[in-house]
């Protein structure tokens, strides 16, 4: 850490000022693999908004002579990645399917997040007794099998894409709550914190001003893993018939449905299985910039690195 | 001094209750701050200083800490027993604290003109531009050049000093009645230490703030402070005015640090150290406590503990023996 530092004279204290005025978006065309995952992940925005206005038509159109059709140009521009056992454009379902896709799984990462989070954050700040209750529940949740959580209460209910995300969200939450929990017992022995008591504050200040700034960059990166595995939970119940039920498409129930032609179509799962893969790498890689951008301590690091290059 | 005191520390008792033993880390220490003076708590590491001035501001962790004994009066009420709630409305606006390690103390996420505003927020005091305004005015205050500018810097864009200076700027922001600054300069070098507390010792006398300082820095003592209370494992043992303490000390373990401190006065003098360590206090030795590392011990020492004896206006001594060391020359 730094320890060691020389007190700028005023003119360095003025560069440092010049540098700091850096707009987020020149910090970020400097980082250019940042920046190509903001691009894509522009790109599912864009899809995820419109794609089923636009394409929702061609997605669920047959074509029955493009049926499993390899990728090529054979059949038309739609039809550029091939085509499923019916026919249909799998392009267009890619497309289509990213709503259901990011929505389910953003939808139940950050509800994972934020319950997980507070819970973490009163387990780690407030008394004992309340920690040893919600410790024991999260507990109970992961020794739990949550695919047979998942079955059950899918299985009770109906399978609609909000009991999904209720269902995907509990099983993530223990995750959020432990890590959230272990980093605040940290912080909360920080000197900081005492200077800020002794100040006069109470414990929801410093839970919100002092901890919660802190832990939040941890969350995130944990947020974006997390991210592919729910992608990936949500395939494994849409493949068992309890998730997101077919007319309706995701990446993960195309991947699923793809593995019975495995060995004669590799595209059918292979497509979607790389657009999970790229979604999630894409949001790994900007939360990482993410990180060092809004850290004050870390973020000359995305400054100097251009400067670095040009002296080489 | 007829001026009714500021703060009164009785009889502070804090323990410390690990697994097997209870470190008994304050016994029975006994302070006065009065209004608008310097108060100098001097003491090696482990003499319990600290966690005096930590219980005081309230801060100490309870379990494994514990206030077992003593009250702690402050504008006639003893903060000790005070509900939480209404402390939380006091600390901050009648008493503030600097603590020892300035970039420990800042958050590291936030700008330091945000963290300063934070204690006007705290306390309701104003808007938020406002605030922000009154921190950057603090900030000159401070010293801090250009500080208008550097309101919105981060903790690690200042130096150490200048970091310290941020933290005197917090503590008085609201115009404390009581600064208690816990070894506000020992991470720093010298020159830099003699500025921040020409700094403390400004402000205090510009608002009339009282201040107990905290320090094993016998040269800071004697720079800053009115009165001085020397610790030594839990217990006030030697109390007084600065000038006639260190001039004319009246316990052995003052006695001791006084022989021990490096003066440069003449080539080729030595140093006259305290020999053995302080001791384990979560077995203190009978009697005095400071009895095995003591050249003035007798029988009585290792049997009683000493009364608290005054050897002269204004000045105590928890010795059996004060009035010998009372005339003992500090420099033989």
């Amino acid at each position: 850490m730094t320890t060691v530092t020389t007190t700028p004279t005023s003119g360095e204290a003025e560069a440092v000022i010049i540098r700091r005025a850096q707009p987020w978006w020149q910090l970020l065309w400097r980082d250019k693999f940042a920046c190509v995952a903001a691009v894509w992940l522009t790109v599912l925005a864009f899809c995820l908004i419109i794609g089923p206005e636009l394409l929702g038509d061609t997605a669920t159109q047959l074509n029955l002579r493009a049926r499993n059709a390899a990728p090529g140009f054979d059949n038309g521009p739609m039809w550029i990645l091939g085509g499923d056992p019916l026919g249909r454009s799998l392009l267009a379902r890619l497309i289509v399917g990213a709503r259901n896709t990011i929505s389910v799984a953003l939808t139940a990462v950050f509800i994972a997040m934020t319950v997980g989070g507070t819970l973490g954050m009163v387990a780690g700040y407030v008394g004992k007794w309340v920690s040893h209750v919600i410790m024991r529940l999260a507990d109970v949740v992961q020794s739990f099998p949550s695919l047979l959580l998942a079955v059950i209460v899918l299985y009770m209910l109906e399978p609609r894409v909000g009991n999904l995300i209720i269902v995907l969200a509990t099983t993530r939450t223990p995750i959020y709550l432990r890590v959230t929990r272990a980093e605040v017992l940290e912080i909360r022995e920080r000197v900081f914190v005492d200077a800020s008591r002794a100040l006069g504050s109470g414990r929801f200040h410093i839970l919100r001003n002092h901890i919660a700034p802190i832990v939040a960059p941890t969350l995130l990166t944990i947020m974006t893993v997390d991210f592919a595995s729910v992608m990936l939970s949500e395939s494994g119940l849409s493949f068992l018939g309890i998730g997101i039920q077919p007319p309706a498409i995701t990446w993960g129930l195309m991947v699923a449905q793809g593995r019975n032609y495995l060995a004669q179509a590799w595209w059918l799962a292979f497509f979607p299985g790389l657009m999970i893969m790229f979604a999630t790498l894409s949001a790994n890689i900007l939360s990482s910039w993410l990180r060092l951008a809004t850290d004050p301590v870390q973020r000359w690091r995305l400054e100097t690195h251009k400067k670095e290059e040009d002296d080489k | 001094m007829a001026d009714k005191p500021l703060l009164e520390v009785r009889d502070l008792k804090v323990e410390f209750r690990t697994g097997r033993e209870i470190v008994k880390a304050v016994n029975g220490a006994n302070f006065t701050a009065n209004p608008g003076k310097t108060l100098a708590i001097l003491g090696e590491s482990g003499s319990g200083k600290s966690v005096s001035a930590q219980t005081i501001m309230r801060l100490l962790q309870i379990p494994p800490g514990a206030i077992t004994g003593g009250t702690a009066m402050f504008h006639g009420v003893d903060i000790l027993k005070m509900p939480m709630d209404e402390w939380r409305q006091m600390s901050g606006k009648k008493m503030a604290m600097v603590f020892q390690d300035a970039l420990a103390s800042l958050n590291p996420v936030f700008t330091v003109g945000w963290q300063i505003a934070e204690t006007f927020r705290i306390h309701g005091e104003c808007s938020r531009s406002e605030a922000f305004d009154r921190a950057g005015a603090l900030l000159e205050r401070v010293g801090i050049p250009a500080a208008r500018d550097r309101v919105k810097d981060f903790p690690h864009q200042f130096s150490g000093g200048m970091r310290q200076r941020v933290m005197i700027a917090m503590a008085v922001a609201l115009k404390p009645d009581l600064l208690i600054a816990d070894e506000p300069t020992t991470a720093l070098d010298v020159t830099v230490q003699a500025q921040i507390m020409d700094l403390i010792k400004d402000i205090s006398k510009e608002s009339g703030m009282s201040v107990i300082l905290i320090t094993h820095d016998l040269g800071v003592v004697v720079d800053v402070a009115d009165t001085v209370a020397v610790m030594y494992a839990g217990r006030v043992v030697e109390g007084g005015n600065v000038i006639d303490v260190l001039k004319q000390p009246a316990h052995p373990y003052t006695l001791a640090l006084l022989r021990s401190a490096p003066q440069a006065r003449e080539k080729g003098e030595r140093l006259q150290p305290i020999f053995g360590s302080p001791p384990d206090l979560a077995n203190l030795p009978t009697g005095c406590s400071f009895h095995p590392r003591c050249a003035f011990a007798t029988d009585i020492c290792r049997r009683q503990a000493p009364p608290i004896k005054s050897v002269a206006e204004g000045r105590i001594s928890e010795c059996h023996h004060a009035e010998t060391v009372h005339h003992e020359p500090v420099h033989a």
